[in-house]
């Protein structure tokens, strides 16, 4: 229900951007209007969001530890694992953004005649990976759009994704990719219950935003080839401050563009902002070495205690009974 | 445990809507409410007779206000709570790392299903999405039936950290977790399990409520009974200003079995290095249930460790085996109430090593002092004197992933024993899975829960058991020491369990001591000739 809402929400979307042509002022919308106040939201929004949590303080120094501790000089340690310094803290974010580490550990349980057993689950770590990587080359090579002349690792990029050589115009890698990664995502979290009973419909929403944005983009290429130069024309307008409304662009680009811009939007407020999690999680990006160097918490308040005194004040009595030594300093008695 | 309930392990396709926030409390699966005489005991908010099996929980009329404004106060002060909230992507992954679900097949054990259950509130009343979306954004109301829910499944999460480390950006279910505890106890929804050993350990100085003229006698009782098994006088002084160092361990390991056992093997050790120590009436506590109930409940009695060492004026701090007190002392206590100052660099004694890794903090772990010692040749042991032992090695969640203390009690293990199996590789180390009883939840009337819980953990003994013959888990956890037995016992019948210095105190061959004739526990040690 909730995916068929989520993707009832997007077709709507797409045909909007379809119809876009047709009705007055809609082109000037999709390909100007709508893309300006796509790249202010995200760029807004992204930085409201990291400012949100970069700001708010870190109190304890709370490490998750996955590895020996720097302890004994002669005992091996974990130093990505369990990161003693800043900078190990450092190398074990960046090794969690680029290689999804903590995914590849990913098992599986289950239990049968009565026994847990486990067994591996490396699919959805590699779903993933194949998906941001994907996403990243993608979003790389797009920069021959909006920038001229094409930046100097673009044209590589192509022939290395491309390098198959299937089809004319060659078949890339990275959309194979991603939208084989995306339908894995997509099909998991409707045939695995246990994510069908949580899956909210803005996790099925973001994946079939990206898979629109996927299949009108490789439409574009390999089946209703659209004329480059032209979409270059606008990107280069835009991104210069100076928009040129394109006379009679096709449909399948308007449809890209009011996609892509809905997700653009749509990221800040959403889950897809999750990027935060891997660089700023206090799991993650400190050192574990709360004992050797104090950690200072800005909002750390005084509590009530129970100070010796008044403990001792209690006890004194039967303290001296039982030949304890007390203090037997100011409470009378 | 009079009669053994019968648990199907069974992991369903979950049925309904998570969202529809109505829970049973059924017996054998929730702790006891607080009795208002430890709310009072502590000044903490709404103390009143109830039960959460009642229909009213005589929540303050202005509960939600109250927990909305906690809410919010807390996104303000934890990085940590408002981006757990903001960044799950509900992939999963953790889904099955959790003891609770995998005993339980509850699917909001789930530890992302969990998250829901206080992200669906803080959608709905601080994000934009949640407040114009509604329950199309996954948000949700707050109602009295959330907050029962929070109750029921809150107290079903022990800390334990396991599904963090599978998590891509490590949300930490211990950290939401204990902040919707500290929500509830704004509201005095709270469990007696927890607040009536806080209570005791601020007032009295220790969990037990062991009052300083009986820890004494109990201390005594330990030395008579070491010179029956030693033949030697040794002595475990009590608030003796001037000590080198302080040793602080949970009050279990001086009222309780096993772990009474640990604490002779400490004792033996102290004595045969010629530690000049001496252990607190007054902070005589290690463990703190206050990082069950809340951050100030935690730092009201942590505060008593430094206050003691400063008072005693001894140069450092020496702590026993336990693990949630481990995860205070070494992710809090400095930052909370440091800093120690007025102590010195820890050296120990006998080798001059320096331990540099508690060189803010000033407290040293025992398993960390012990392993240096047998590395260095201090100390002789001889391991035959456990022979009739099969051990296998629990680490306890904190020390574990909250700390790395992996090595060193496996260093000494080794040294001390001579049959050692480790459980396999997804169920050890930083995989470790939780004993089901932590976090204050190992009380007698959560049992049916607890079994469930310990149940993955159990699992991996039966492995090794069936395997090499495993007859005992050995561990570093007061709770494991209390609670292990039971898990045991119900599932793999026939394992004991010991904390790792009481292998040593067996194995430990001491200075002028007699003929051993007994292990620890008083049972005839195995015949020389056979080690020949």
């Amino acid at each position: 229900m909730k995916a068929l809402l989520a993707a009832a929400a997007v077709i709507a979307l797409a045909l909007a951007g379809a119809s876009a042509g047709a009705i007055p002022g809609g082109t000037v919308a999709v390909t100007v209007v709508l893309p300006y106040v796509a790249f202010l939201t995200l760029a807004a929004g992204i930085a409201w969001r990291v400012w949100q949590w970069a700001a708010s303080p870190v109190p304890y120094r709370i490490p998750t530890t996955c590895g020996q501790q720097r302890s004994l000089a002669w005992i091996r340690t974990a130093p990505i694992d369990n990161p003693d310094t800043g900078i190990m803290a450092a190398i074990r974010v960046a090794i969690e953004a680029l290689t999804f580490r903590s995914l590849l550990r990913n098992s599986r349980s289950h239990v049968s005649a009565g026994r847990l057993e486990f067994s591996e689950a490396r699919l959805l770590w590699l779903a993933s990976l194949a998906l941001h990587w994907s996403l990243l080359v993608i979003l790389l090579r797009h920069l021959r759009f909006v920038l001229q002349p094409t930046p100097f690792f673009v044209p590589p990029l192509d022939a290395l994704d491309g390098f198959l050589r299937i089809g004319a115009p060659p078949l890339l890698i990275t959309d194979v990719l991603l939208v084989a990664a995306l339908l894995y995502l997509l099909g998991r979290r409707l045939a695995n219950p246990l994510l069908r009973y949580m899956s909210l419909l803005t996790d099925y929403f973001a994946l079939l935003l990206l898979l629109g944005i996927a299949l009108s983009g490789m439409a574009m290429r390999y089946a209703a080839p659209v004329d480059l130069v032209s979409v270059k024309q606008l990107a280069l307008a835009l991104a210069a401050f100076h928009p040129v409304v394109p006379l009679a662009p096709s449909a399948l680009l308007l449809v890209h563009l009011l996609l892509v811009s809905t997700l653009a939007i749509y990221l800040p407020f959403s889950k897809l902002a999750h990027f935060g999690g891997v660089f700023l999680s206090p799991t993650r990006n400190l050192a574990n070495n709360s004992r050797r160097v104090r950690h200072i918490n800005p909002w750390n308040r005084p509590v009530p205690t129970h100070t010796y005194a008044e403990w001792e004040a209690e006890y004194a009595d039967k303290m001296k009974l039982a030949g304890l030594p007390v203090d037997g300093t100011d409470h009378g008695g | 445990m009079a009669d053994k309930p019968a648990i199907d392990i069974e992991l369903k396709a979950p049925k309904g809507d998570w969202r529809d926030a109505r829970v049973e409390f059924r017996k054998g699966t929730f702790s006891n409410a607080s009795p208002p005489k430890d709310l009072v005991h502590l000044g903490l908010p709404n103390p009143r007779k109830w039960q959460p099996t009642d229909l009213d929980w005589q929540l303050p009329p202005d509960w939600k206000r109250i927990l909305l404004e906690g809410m919010k106060d807390r996104l303000a002060r934890y990085r940590s709570f408002r981006l757990f909230m903001d960044v799950c992507v509900r992939c999963g992954a953790c889904a099955d790392k959790c003891h609770f679900y995998l005993g339980s097949g509850d699917p909001k054990n789930m530890p992302f299903a969990r998250a829901e259950l206080i992200r669906s509130v803080y959608r709905r009343y601080f994000t934009l999405s949640g407040r114009l979306f509604g329950s199309l954004a996954g948000a949700r109301e707050l109602t009295e039936d959330v907050v029962k829910e929070w109750f029921y499944y809150f107290y079903q999460c022990t800390e334990c950290r396991r599904c963090s480390i599978y998590c891509p950006f490590g949300i930490d279910t211990a950290e939401i977790t204990m902040i919707v505890r500290e929500l509830l106890s704004l509201i005095g929804v709270s469990t007696h399990w927890i607040t009536e050993p806080a209570g005791n350990c601020y007032r009295v100085g220790n969990h037990l409520g062991i009052a300083p003229h009986a820890f004494k006698d109990s201390l005594e009782f330990a030395r008579d009974e070491l010179r029956d098994i030693t033949g030697l006088d040794i002595e475990i002084p009590i608030n003796r200003k001037g000590a080198e160092v302080l040793f602080v361990m949970p009050s279990a390991d001086y009222f309780a079995t096993p772990h009474y056992y640990t604490l002779l093997g400490y004792m033996m050790l102290f004595h045969e290095i010629g530690l000049d120590f001496t252990v607190s009436a007054y902070a005589s506590e290690g463990g703190n249930f206050g990082l069950f109930h809340s951050n100030d409940l935690m730092k009201r009695l942590n505060a008593k460790i430094y206050a003691e060492a400063k008072r005693l004026g001894v140069k450092w701090i020496l702590g026993g085996e336990c693990g949630h007190m481990w995860r205070v002392l070494h992710q809090y206590m400095d930052t909370m109430n440091g800093p120690a100052d007025f102590l010195e660099m820890p050296v120990s004694p006998v080798t001059g090593t320096r331990f540099e890794n508690a060189a803010s903090t000033k407290m040293v772990h025992v398993c960390e002092f012990t392993a240096d010692l047998l590395y260095h040749g201090k100390i002789k042991l001889d391991p035959s004197r456990n022979d009739e032992y099969v051990v296998t090695y629990h680490d306890s969640c904190n020390p574990a992933r909250g700390m790395g203390l992996l090595e060193e009690p496996r260093y000494v293990l080794r040294r001390a024993c001579n049959h050692f199996h480790e459980m396999p590789a997804k169920t050890i180390r930083e995989y470790t899975f939780c004993c089901g009883s932590g976090a204050g939840l190992g009380n007698d009337e959560n049992m049916e829960m607890r079994l469930r819980g310990g149940f993955p953990r159990a699992n991996a003994v039966r492995h090794v058991r069936e395997e090499h013959g495993v007859n005992l888990l050995a561990c570093i956890c007061a709770i494991d020491k209390a609670t292990l037995p039971t898990l045991m016992d119900y599932w793999v019948p026939g394992v004991q369990v010991a904390g790792v210095h009481e292998l040593l105190g067996n194995a430990l061959v001491m200075t002028g001591e007699k003929q051993r004739a007994t292990n620890l526990r008083g049972e005839p040690l195995a015949k020389e000739e056979v080690h020949a």
